[in-house]
C-alpha cells in the first residue's frame, strides 16, 4: 500500500497523545517487523502492528483510524516481549483505542452481543471485552 | 428568664434562622426542619421529587456539600435536617433503562442477569455508588455479588433500597444498580427462596373451605352481636402453658 | 469462579488441602476487572485489582493467592504499580478514601506458583496416589502467566512450570509450538469467528505433536478453546476435539480425590472417555459435557 506523508497529513497532536498514554518514545522502533512476526492475530489484520507503529509515528490518524488493527489486537504481550528495542506495543495499541473510546465512540455495544452469548461466556470475557471496546 | 419572656407565647418565640442554598440560590429558613419542609418554607411547591414523605418511596433524593468540604453528601429530603450552609440540589429522577422481561419466563439462575443488564460487566469498583446511597447499602459490594453470580447475596444486600437513583446518578460504568437488584431480589423471593411449608399448609385448609361457614355466618351477624363477640373472646392467659386449647377447638 | 468456572476453583481449594495448604477467600472481594489497564493516566481502572490487595491486607495476610491466570496478571501488575510509582499510591490511597491506605504489602502468587516454591514438585509427586498413565497432556500457557516479563512466572521464550507438574504428577507431558499463542481473549465477544481459527492453529499443533489433551490454566482460554472447537468439527469432519483440563482438576485426581470435587461435567471436549480409558475414571462415573 502507497501512502502519502507530509507535514500537512502529519497529525501532532495524535502523535503526542499517543506517546503520553502509552508512555512509549515512538522513535525506539526500527522497523525490524519482530512483532508482525509473532503476533497471534496478524493474519487477520489489514495493517500489521509494524506498519501501526510507522504510521503512529508519522502521525497518520487517518490510515490508523480506517484500519481495524488495533480492534483485532487482543493484548497478548507477545509484540512487547519480543521487542528487541523494548518498546511496548501493547500499550500502544491501548493508547490508540482510547482516544476513540474517549471520544465516546464505542467499537461495540453490550446489546449486540446474543442473549445466549450473553448467558454462556465466562464473565471475564464480558468484563474485559467491554473493557477494550467501550468507554 | 425575664417576666416578659415567661409570658411570651412559645409560638411567638421565633426559631432560629440558618442560611441554606437551594440550587444555588440563598435561602433563610428554621433549623430544625427537614430539607423538603425547609424548601417548602422557602416557598418551593413539590409537583416532583416528593412522596411518602417517610423515607421508603425514593423520590426525593438529595445531594448537598458543605462549606469548604469537597465531599458530596447525600440524603433524603424529607428525613434529613437542615444544616448552616448546606447547598443542595435534588436529583428526584435519573435515567435508568429498565430491561424489559416476562418475569414468569425467568429462571432462577444469575445469567438472567447477565442477559439483561450486560452493562454490569463495566463496572470497575469505584465505590461511588456505595457513597451515594442515603440507606447506606453497600452497592458496590452487592454488584459485585451479582457479577460472581450469587443472587442471594445481591438480595440480602440490597433489601434496604429504596430505587432513589442516586447511586445510578454517580455511576462510573453507567450501571442502572437498582434495577439490577430489583430482577435479583423478584428472582430470590419468587424462586430461590424456601417457601413456608406450613404458610401453604394453612392456605391448603383455607381454600378447602374449613372457615367458610364461620365466616359466612359473621357476615349476617349484627353491629352489637359483633361487638359483644369481639369483647367477649377467649385470649390466650399471659401465664397459659403448652397445652393451653381455647373452649372452642373446632377452628384449631 | 462461583459459576461457570467451578471446575478450575474447587478441585484447586481441595488439592491445597490435601497438601497441607489452606486457602481462605478474602471476604468482600471484588471483580479485579480483568485485563490490566495500560493507559499511563488512567487511575480508575487500577481501584478494583488494589481494592482486593486491601482486602487481602486487611486479613492480616501477606500473600495472595490466585487460581485464575486472567486475574494473576492483573493483580500482580497493579500491585507492583503501587509498589514502584510514589504518585499513583498515593493518588489512589487518597481516592479510596474509605480503605485502609495499601503500598504493596501483599504478594501476588499463582498456585502454580505455590505448588513449585512451597511445596515442591518432589513433595507433590509424593503425595500422588493415582499417577496419571503416562496422559500426553500439552501445556498451554497463554499469555497471561508469561507476559509482561516483570509478571512472568517462569521463562517468558521456554517456560517449563506446566511441564515439570506434569511430570510430578506422571502425566507425559508433550510440548508444542503454540503452547504460549494467545487464545484470543476478549476477542471472543467482537470477533468470534477470529477465536475459531486461533483454537484451530493451537489445537492442530497440539495433536499434531502428538497430545491427547491441552491443560489450561485461564477459564477464558478454556471457553475459546473449548467453543472453537464446537465450530472446527462442524467446519472440518476429520477434526475430533481435543479435551481440555485444568490444572487443578489434573492434580485433584491424580492426588486420588473423589472426581466429583472437579466437576468434569463442566469441561468441554469429553474428557471422560479418555479418563476412562486411561483408567483413571471408573466405569461408574458419568459426567455430561457441557454443549455435547
Amino acid at each position: 500500500m502507497s501512502v502519502t506523508i507530509s507535514p500537512k497529513r502529519l497529525r501532532r497532536e495524535f502523535v503526542r497523545k499517543v506517546r503520553e498514554l502509552s508512555g512509549q518514545n515512538l522513535q525506539l522502533c526500527y522497523q525490524c517487523g519482530m512483532c508482525s512476526g509473532v503476533c497471534p492475530a496478524v493474519s487477520n489484520m489489514d495493517l500489521s502492528p509494524r506498519r501501526i507503529i510507522e504510521l503512529a509515528r508519522l502521525g497518520l490518524e487517518e490510515e490508523i483510524a480506517n484500519s481495524k488493527t488495533v480492534w483485532i489486537c487482543a493484548s497478548c504481550f507477545a509484540c512487547t516481549v519480543n521487542c528487541p528495542r523494548g518498546f511496548d506495543l501493547s500499550k500502544m495499541m491501548e493508547a490508540i483505542r482510547l482516544l476513540t473510546l474517549r471520544k465516546n465512540i464505542d467499537y461495540i455495544r453490550p446489546e449486540d452481543i446474543s442473549p445466549q452469548e450473553r448467558c454462556k461466556l465466562p464473565q471475564i470475557a464480558m468484563v474485559s471485552g467491554l473493557r477494550k471496546f467501550t468507554g | 428568664m425575664s417576666i416578659k419572656e415567661e409570658n411570651k407565647n412559645p409560638a411567638e418565640i421565633a426559631a432560629k434562622l440558618i442560611p441554606i442554598y437551594i440550587m444555588g440560590k440563598r435561602y433563610e429558613v428554621p433549623e430544625g426542619l427537614t430539607i423538603m419542609k425547609a424548601m417548602e418554607y422557602a416557598g418551593y411547591k413539590f409537583i416532583r421529587g416528593c412522596g411518602c414523605r417517610g423515607g421508603t418511596c425514593g423520590a426525593c433524593g438529595t445531594v448537598y456539600r458543605k462549606p469548604g468540604d469537597y465531599k458530596l453528601q447525600v440524603a433524603l429530603a424529607c428525613q434529613k435536617t437542615v444544616e448552616p450552609g448546606m447547598y443542595m440540589a435534588q436529583i428526584p429522577f435519573f435515567p435508568a433503562n429498565r430491561a424489559q422481561y416476562e418475569f414468569a419466563d425467568l429462571i432462577s439462575a444469575p445469567e438472567e442477569v447477565f442477559k439483561l443488564y450486560p452493562e454490569l460487566f463495566r463496572c470497575v469498583a469505584c465505590n461511588a455508588c456505595t457513597k451515594a446511597c442515603p440507606q447506606g447499602i453497600e452497592v458496590m459490594d452487592a454488584i459485585a455479588a451479582l457479577k460472581q453470580g450469587n443472587i442471594a447475596e445481591a438480595a440480602r444486600l440490597s433489601f434496604d433500597c429504596i430505587q432513589c437513583g442516586l447511586c445510578t446518578s454517580r455511576c462510573f460504568g453507567e450501571l442502572a444498580q437498582y434495577h439490577m437488584f430489583q430482577l435479583a431480589r423478584r428472582i430470590y423471593g419468587a424462586k430461590i427462596l424456601p417457601r413456608a411449608e406450613h404458610l401453604a399448609e394453612i392456605v391448603g385448609t383455607i381454600n378447602e373451605g374449613r372457615y367458610d361457614q364461620i365466616l359466612e355466618e359473621l357476615k349476617h351477624v349484627k353491629e352489637d352481636e359483633l361487638k359483644k363477640l369481639y369483647q367477649e373472646r377467649e385470649a390466650e392467659p399471659m401465664a397459659a402453658g403448652e397445652d393451653w386449647k381455647p373452649k372452642d377447638t373446632r377452628y384449631l | 469462579m462461583k459459576t461457570k468456572a467451578r471446575n478450575l476453583e474447587e478441585p484447586g481449594i481441595a488439592s491445597l488441602e490435601v497438601l497441607g495448604l489452606k486457602l481462605v477467600e478474602i471476604p468482600r472481594w471484588n471483580c479485579c476487572g480483568a485485563v490490566y489497564s495500560l493507559a499511563d493516566d488512567d487511575l480508575i481502572h487500577q481501584v478494583a485489582p488494589v481494592r482486593n490487595l486491601i482486602r487481602a491486607k486487611e486479613q492480616g495476610q501477606d500473600k495472595l493467592a490466585t487460581l485464575c491466570a486472567f486475574c494473576f496478571n492483573t493483580l500482580k501488575r497493579a500491585n507492583l504499580l503501587m509498589r514502584e510509582n510514589a504518585e499513583k499510591r498515593n493518588t489512589l490511597n487518597s481516592f479510596m478514601d474509605e480503605e485502609i491506605d495499601y503500598g504493596g504489602e501483599v504478594e501476588v502468587v499463582h498456585l502454580l506458583e505455590v505448588l513449585r516454591d512451597e511445596i515442591g514438585w518432589e513433595a507433590l509427586a509424593q503425595k500422588v496416589k493415582l499417577p496419571l498413565r503416562e496422559l500426553k497432556v500439552a501445556p498451554y500457557y497463554g499469555c497471561t502467566l508469561l507476559r509482561p516479563r516483570e509478571v512472568a512466572i517462569d521463562s517468558v521464550e521456554n517456560p517449563t512450570i506446566l511441564r515439570e507438574f506434569l511430570k510430578a504428577l506422571g502425566a507425559s507431558p508433550v510440548d508444542f509450538p503454540e503452547s504460549t499463542r494467545c487464545c484470543g481473549s476478549y476477542q471472543v465477544i467482537s470477533n468470534p469467528d477470529d477465536i475459531s481459527e486461533y483454537a484451530r492453529v493451537i489445537l492442530n499443533s497440539a495433536l499434531k505433536h502428538g497430545a491427547e489433551a491441552l491443560v489450561l490454566t485461564c477459564p477464558l482460554c478454556d471457553y475459546n478453546l473449548g467453543q472453537g472447537q464446537k465450530e472446527l468439527m462442524k467446519k472440518h469432519s476429520e477434526f475430533k476435539g481435543m479435551p481440555l483440563f485444568y490444572f487443578t482438576q489434573l492434580l485433584a485426581l491424580a492426588l486420588g480425590l473423589d472426581p466429583q470435587v472437579c466437576h468434569f461435567e463442566l469441561n468441554y471436549g469429553s474428557p471422560e472417555s479418555l479418563l476412562r480409558e486411561k483408567n483413571l475414571l471408573s466405569q461408574s462415573e458419568s459426567f455430561q459435557p457441557i454443549g455435547g
